[in-house]
């Protein structure tokens, strides 16, 4: 027998096996079906399309026309705001991300060492901003006017002496909106750190507490935060998503587009190209440059909390 | 008397001391007081008469609290073409369907991908982590092609679907699921339980805590949908989407603006206190968790 047909065998052997593994588990397949096709259908298809859309002109009107990698040319050689949004958030990821994802952890650690009652209290107020839109009322706490209560508590306290134009002057725009950001950002991560602290096994303590750790302080390190893992992954993924994608709470607050374009994000940007001026294949480009960035940085938290985690 | 000592380390955690958390109590009502008084400025904002929101300085509280700028909310509200109650369905249809739509495809999903053992599996999990990055705007101009493929424009279809699957919640209850005892598992299979029974009737009652969570998520996700360019029929259109036109259609902005932002916040709290209390009678219940 020559080696080729051993090798064939063995194939057709391999597909065999898999098939009967496949047919051995088709309940398990049939479980995940009913998830899988609406998500491949409505979330997997789209992104999938959008991706090589980025190499098109597509507008919604014309049948789309293959343009090669001009859109991506035109983007950083040609687009001096499109610079200048990338600049504005990395500002702004830089402040938001890790502050918000320090806050969470913190927070959602020391509400965890209160009374019960006091526990739900306490998780509610810090989550319900992100509930709905009520960040709109901060439109009236920075108004321009001395309405605005900032504004009327500086004018109160002597400290200024005539209005600030929190909302259009372009050197406070980006301020404003990110602590309009991170008053928000006690989200989907804080919560899952909550659920977190809350799911701990308590004999792990007692353990603890039997071993020799002597305060909160040993008993977060060495006992919470290795078992937290999953959660702090999570935390951090949507903390670097909320605070890439960030744009819609900019344009309400400091309006679209911003002064100066002082709080024009990537987002914001891809906003402008896809639904003002639809120039699809344009913000398909913006927002496939948006994911590769977000990618590489969860790649880089994913890798520095796993060798911090063993 | 060494069985006393061992009980006594288990009833209390190490160095906890009352003075300790008196200050965590203290910082967390100072940070707390600053994170809650924006909400507090729009519950007292959408409380207030018009003329007072033109008082100089800026009170922070109501002198003559009215509920004017609900009645005004409603009132355009009930003077669009469609009359009112048939929002409130809409919405109440889409968010019970969404988040329970969500929470069973989720649940059943993420454990097969926890504890089956079919091939492919690690693939779907890193799909699922990946896609939980992705959340851009150009993808709802393909969602539009893919739904006008479907004929599902302008359906209740269009609102829906596209909320179900999320990557989110499969994430988290797998996370959750993966904490499970594989001999569980082993056990339930040998006594002759199929995986469809062991996920409903072994494991699901076990993750009343994760489901909880995930139920918050689903239910603001699904309660904040619009139908954006998906759905035009004015007989389809959500809570959210009017409750904005009302806002910016009032005389007195800001006051009908914050009637609208403080109504819609209240299903979620409500539906949060409620979850809440079910996570932690169940972790009382449970007596291993706990």
């Amino acid at each position: 027998m020559d080696p080729a047909e051993i090798g064939k065998r063995t194939k057709q052997e391999q597909r065999r096996t898999l098939w009967k593994r496949i047919r051995q588990h088709r309940e398990e397949y049939l479980m995940l079906l009913p998830f899988m096709l609406v998500f491949f259908v409505f979330t997997v298809v789209p992104v999938a399309m959008s991706l090589p859309m980025g190499f098109t002109d597509l507008d919604m009107v014309q049948f789309p026309k293959f343009v090669g990698l001009s859109n991506y040319v035109t983007l950083f050689l040609n687009d001096s705001i499109f610079i200048q949004s990338i600049r504005v958030t990395l500002v702004f990821a830089l402040f938001t991300g890790p502050i918000s994802y320090v806050l969470c952890f913190l927070l959602a650690w020391l509400i965890n060492e209160l009374p019960q009652k006091l526990k739900t209290i306490f998780t509610l107020v810090f989550y319900a901003p992100s509930m709905a839109n009520v960040y709109t009322v901060w439109q009236i706490i920075f108004s321009g006017d001395s309405y605005g209560y900032l504004n009327s508590v500086l004018l109160d306290l002597g400290l200024i002496t005539k209005p600030i134009q929190w909302l259009t002057d372009s050197r406070y725009v980006l301020g404003v909106v990110i602590v309009v950001q991170l008053w928000l950002s006690l989200g989907a991560g804080f919560l899952a750190l909550r659920a977190g602290f809350q799911s701990i096994d308590r004999t792990l303590y007692e353990a603890g507490a039997i071993e020799g750790i002597r305060n909160r302080w040993q008993e977060l390190i060495y006992i919470t935060i290795p078992a937290m893992g999953p959660q702090l992954l999570f935390a951090a993924v949507m903390q670097i998503v909320s605070s890439f994608t960030a744009g819609t709470v900019a344009q309400s607050l400091v309006g679209f587009p911003s002064t100066d374009y002082k709080a024009h994000t990537i987002m914001t940007h891809a906003y402008d190209y896809g639904w003002v001026r639809y120039e699809m294949g344009y913000a398909s480009a913006i927002c496939t440059v948006l994911f590769l960035a977000m990618l590489v940085c969860n790649r880089l938290i994913s890798k520095l909390l796993r060798r911090y985690m063993d | 008397m060494t069985d006393t000592k061992k009980l006594k380390a288990s009833e209390r955690q190490a160095g906890r001391h009352i003075g300790g958390t008196v200050v965590i109590f203290l910082f967390l009502l100072v940070l707390g007081l600053f994170m809650a008084l924006p909400i507090y400025l729009a519950c007292v904002m959408s409380v207030k008469p018009v003329h007072e929101l033109f008082i100089f300085p800026p009170k922070l509280y109501a002198i003559d609290p009215t509920l004017d700028n609900f009645r005004d909310m409603f009132t355009t509200l009930s003077e669009m073409w469609v009359p009112f109650s048939r929002y409130v369905c809409n919405s109440v249809l889409v968010t019970v369907s969404v988040t329970v739509a969500q929470c069973v495809l989720a649940s059943m999903a993420a454990f097969v991908l926890a504890k089956g053992k079919a091939p492919g599996r690690g693939l779907l999990n890193k799909l699922i982590v990946v896609s939980l990055l992705y959340q851009s705007s150009v993808i709802y101009i393909m969602q539009y092609i893919v739904m006008a493929k479907l004929h599902m424009i302008d359906t209740y279809w269009a609102l829906i679907l596209p909320s179900v699957a999320s990557p989110m919640c499969l994430f988290l209850m797998r996370q959750s699921m993966l904490n499970i005892p594989d001999a569980m598992i082993e056990a339930a299979k040998v006594d002759g339980a199929g995986m469809f029974t062991i996920c409903w009737q072994v494991v699901m009652p076990n993750q009343r805590p994760a489901l909880m969570t995930v139920i918050i998520f689903a239910f603001q996700a699904a309660w904040n949908i619009q139908g954006g360019t998906l759905v035009y029929n004015e007989a389809l259109k959500t809570l959210p989407t009017v409750v904005q036109q009302a806002a910016a259609a009032g005389l007195a902005r800001a006051g009908v603006a914050m009637a609208s932002a403080v109504f819609m916040l209240v299903p979620p709290v409500v539906i949060f206190m409620i979850a809440q209390k079910q996570v932690i009678e169940t972790m009382a219940h449970s007596g291993i968790k706990d």
